[in-house]
């Protein structure tokens, strides 16, 4: 996603709001049976005490940093003076967990990437969550430590946060948004533009893996896959690739929902360039085909949350694939096509059979199909 | 995958067609009437290797392209029904009715749920005895065996909550309707490799002989395609006209006999709408009374409907093989995956999506 | 028509009321109604998948057989190749009136 502008609103979290009568200030004579202490109530959203405790126990002591244990309104951080990248993200994936994953990993990964993807280094998160009343609280500790970890790999901190309750139904469970800010470099600055004739596309990895896990652990469609979601931050391979190719790489981008096809296709049109891609040489793992097979499914369009597109001068392609191959993330990195004079706009697929097809967008999501 | 990705090999594929071209004396007209093979030759661009050497015609099989409109519009009927599941193929979700879509009556607040198996929908009636469950049950011959276990099942089990929304049709009486059309130009026929492996092939030996073409049932991946195409073509080369075989892995003479009387103790014949077509006598499947109580039409007092269809929609020559999609004055833009007129723009399988979807509409296609 | 896709059974369950499976198709796994093939397969056997039920079951020796032939498409003269296969298909097919 291309950065944009955000305004952020930081909840109140003033531990020294009067509770006094309150029934959720009882101790033992508390109304509320037992059981609903276990999961969240609208009350958690409301700026009291009850909010106060969920931050202080359940997101402080995974997410801390000197940022934000102060808790004032906003988080203040050091940022070199200079244009800064930005931007911001929701989730609402369901299931909540997946394999490989869940909402929270998705909702670090997915931010820290899209700062990535320009090129620049990612440097704080805020995390703002829309909690539904009943969703279990062991839940939300499983996700808070899921981001925390995420996180901490990628040495990225979460300064700030908010924390809404909505009433039973309308929530799905949590809703996530993640906003990054990140340090760019005036040297390396991969954009759609730059995209020229001849440029290598390379993969950095295996295709279709997160959307198959995640459909895979959705109730209907009953199917057992030995794939789990790729979803890992990406800004190691970046660094890799800066290092050995610098402005050789001309377009960056993770393809996320959508697939490889839509990724390449926002690409080709804002670029105004032709893409052809080879089927041969499209990495897709065994199980990814399998399921997509089953379901009637084209592994181009599925989601992925770890991996990235690299659009790489022709020049620079086997010092790039080298790069990339050297970490593990990219072990399995390949060039998948490259950028041709024909059909600007459109892409292009080679079959194995050696004809041509045009890999469009699709309308919509993709549905299991009996025909 | 084994049975699956080496009948992808491209090697060979080139040297089938090569072979096709050699054998061709000139451009036969050949129809592949299962809608997953359009979606293959389309896909695969096997229509582009074989630059003429032969003309495929695409047939009206897709299940969901032919559904009656009438029967669309019972299926959002019900879809808009408080406490009602309405369960279904992934396929239908998209196909226009009268008026909008199943996706549009979730977005209202209807509870459609997509599923893979028939089974899935009848596990869903028993978890949730307090609502009603229905099941859109769409498809040809293939799907029939799958369909009935569910309403056997539900019968078996004494699940007083399901029902099948039907809307089943076969192959046969719809080659006869094309075959006996006064402008037809199909010349051979690959029939379809699954409606085959539950039907056999007994029952296109009478066509073959009727009409003088010759039919070879076929798998569906490109190997496939292109062995069906060289046998009939081989076949038209020697004025033969019988039923053959290419689809060895799947198909016997006889199918799946135990498929097929499940299937005639839960259907018996009756006459069906084709969307687009019109009636065709004899080519569906429906109910029988001793299942009334499994029937959603009967249960939900759906029987009369009347639906309209927008005039400009052409699926009827489309699936006839009268048209290209592309040929169509609406193609691309009065009609596109995103606002469709009709079915088989709308359906994976639709020969208009797969035209649209893969690119045979714009200028530059070809690239070498 | 549709979509059916081939997979090896990996559990087989033949005294549930209902004769069901787990068919692996190559690194996914799902359960499989092997009501309309339970007489013919075993373990390790392929089957055609559509919906979820197991359709047929995959003549292994037809496909090898019918592979082969395709395979040695290469070999032979190329006018001469079609007629031959052709011929060879209708000579190699079992006409049996019950399987």
């Amino acid at each position: 996603m291309p950065p944009t502008t955000v305004t952020v609103d930081f909840a109140r979290l003033r531990p020294s709001i009067s509770m006094e009568g309150s029934p959720l200030a009882q101790g033992p004579n508390c109304p509320i049976p037992l059981t609903d202490q276990e999961r969240i109530q609208l009350a958690h959203g409301s700026g009291g005490k009850l909010s106060a405790t969920l931050v202080r126990d359940r997101f402080l002591p995974h997410f801390s940093n000197e940022a934000l244990t102060k808790l004032t309104d906003a988080a203040v951080v050091e940022v070199d003076a200079g244009r800064i990248a930005i931007s911001t993200d929701s989730f609402v994936v369901q299931p909540l967990e997946f394999p490989g994953g869940d909402i929270g990993s998705l909702a670090v990964h997915g931010t820290l990437n899209d700062i990535a993807m320009m090129g620049a280094e990612p440097l704080y998160l805020s995390a703002a969550f829309v909690l539904e009343e009943g969703l279990l609280l062991e839940t939300v500790d499983l996700i808070v430590a899921s981001m925390a970890k995420a996180a901490r790999a990628a040495s990225v901190p979460i300064v700030c946060g908010d924390t809404k309750v909505v009433e039973r139904g309308k929530a799905d469970g949590v809703f996530i948004n993640t906003t990054g800010i990140g340090k760019l470099d005036p040297d390396f600055a991969p954009t759609p533009e730059k995209a020229a004739v001849h440029d290598a596309i390379i993969v950095s990895g295996p295709v279709g893996r997160h959307g198959i896990a995640v459909m895979a652990a959705r109730e209907g469609l009953k199917l057992e896959v030995e794939v789990e979601s790729d979803a890992a931050t990406l800004y190691p391979l970046v660094a890799k690739l800066r290092e050995s190719a610098g402005a050789n790489v001309h377009v960056l981008r993770d393809p996320t929902r959508g697939g490889l096809a839509s990724a390449l296709n926002e690409i080709a049109g804002s670029a105004g360039v032709g893409v052809e891609l080879e089927e041969h040489s499209l990495p897709i793992p065994g199980p990814v085909n399998a399921a997509c097979e089953l379901l009637g499914f084209d592994p181009l369009y599925v989601a992925n949350e770890g991996i990235l597109l690299a659009f790489v001068d022709q020049s620079a392609c086997d010092g790039a694939l080298e790069a990339l191959r050297s970490h593990p993330l990219g072990a399995e990195a390949a060039v998948i096509g490259r950028v041709v004079t024909q059909h600007a706009g459109l892409v292009t697929l080679r079959t194995a059979i050696g004809s041509t097809r045009i890999v469009d967008m699709l309308p919509g999501d993709q549905l299991p199909r009996i025909c | 995958m084994k049975y699956l990705s080496e009948y992808r090999d491209g090697t060979i594929a080139r040297s089938l067609v090569q072979k096709i071209k050699h054998t061709a004396s000139r451009p036969w007209v050949l129809m592949e009437v299962c809608g997953g093979q359009t979606h293959t030759i389309v896909k695969q661009g096997i229509d582009q290797l074989l630059d003429g050497a032969v003309e495929m015609i695409h047939g009206p099989g897709c299940p969901v392209c032919v559904t009656p409109l009438e029967q669309i519009d019972r299926a959002l009927h019900m879809a808009s029904r408080p406490n009602l599941i309405f369960t279904s193929f992934g396929d239908m979700l998209r196909v226009p009715g009268s008026d909008g879509d199943l996706f549009q009556v979730r977005a209202r607040g209807g509870d459609v749920r997509v599923v893979y198996s028939p089974l899935d929908a009848l596990e869903i009636a028993k978890q949730n005895p307090e609502r009603e469950v229905v099941f859109f049950a769409v498809g040809f011959e293939t799907t029939a065996p799958a369909n009935a276990m569910a309403v056997l099942q539900a019968h078996r089990l004494g699940i007083r909550n399901f029902s099948v929304l039907v809307s089943h049709v076969t192959v046969p009486p719809a080659i006869g309707a094309i075959l006996d059309a006064p402008d037809n130009r199909v010349q051979a026929l690959l029939a379809a490799g699954h409606v085959c492996t539950i039907m056999g092939w007994a029952e296109y030996e009478p066509l073959a002989v009727r009409y003088r073409v010759p039919i070879v049932v076929t798998g569906f991946e490109p190997l496939d395609i292109l062995e069906g195409i060289l046998m009939a073509v081989a076949q038209l080369e020697n004025g033969r006209h019988e039923v053959e075989n290419q689809y060895v892995r799947s198909v016997r003479r006889d199918g799946n006999r135990l498929a097929r009387d499940s299937v005639s103790k839960v259907f018996e014949v009756v006459n069906r709408q084709w969307r687009g077509i019109g009636e065709i006598p004899l080519s569906g499947l429906g109910l029988r009374d001793e299942f009334a109580e499994f029937d959603a039409e009967r249960k939900f007092g759906l029987r009369e409907i009347t639906a309209i269809e927008p005039q400009e929609c052409r699926a009827g020559d489309v699936l006839r093989g009268r048209l290209k999609p592309n040929e169509c004055p609406a193609f691309g833009s009065r009609c596109k995956p995103e606002h469709p007129l009709g079915a088989p723009m709308v359906s994976s399988e639709g020969a208009c999506a797969a035209y649209y979807g893969y690119g045979r509409f714009r200028a530059t296609t070809a690239v070498d | 028509m549709c979509l059916g896709i081939p997979g090896r059974i990996a559990e087989m369950d033949t005294d549930a009321e209902l004769a069901s499976g787990i068919v692996d198709f190559g690194g996914v796994k799902r359960e499989v109604c092997l009501a309309y093939v339970a007489d013919e397969v075993e373990i390790g056997d392929y089957v055609i998948v559509h919906v979820g039920f197991a359709i047929a079951k995959v003549d292994e020796q037809e496909a090898e057989r019918t592979f082969e032939i395709l395979r040695e498409m290469d070999q032979l003269d190329e006018l001469q190749a079609s007629g031959e296969v052709a011929a060879e298909r209708s000579l190699g097919q079992p006409r049996v009136e019950d399987q």
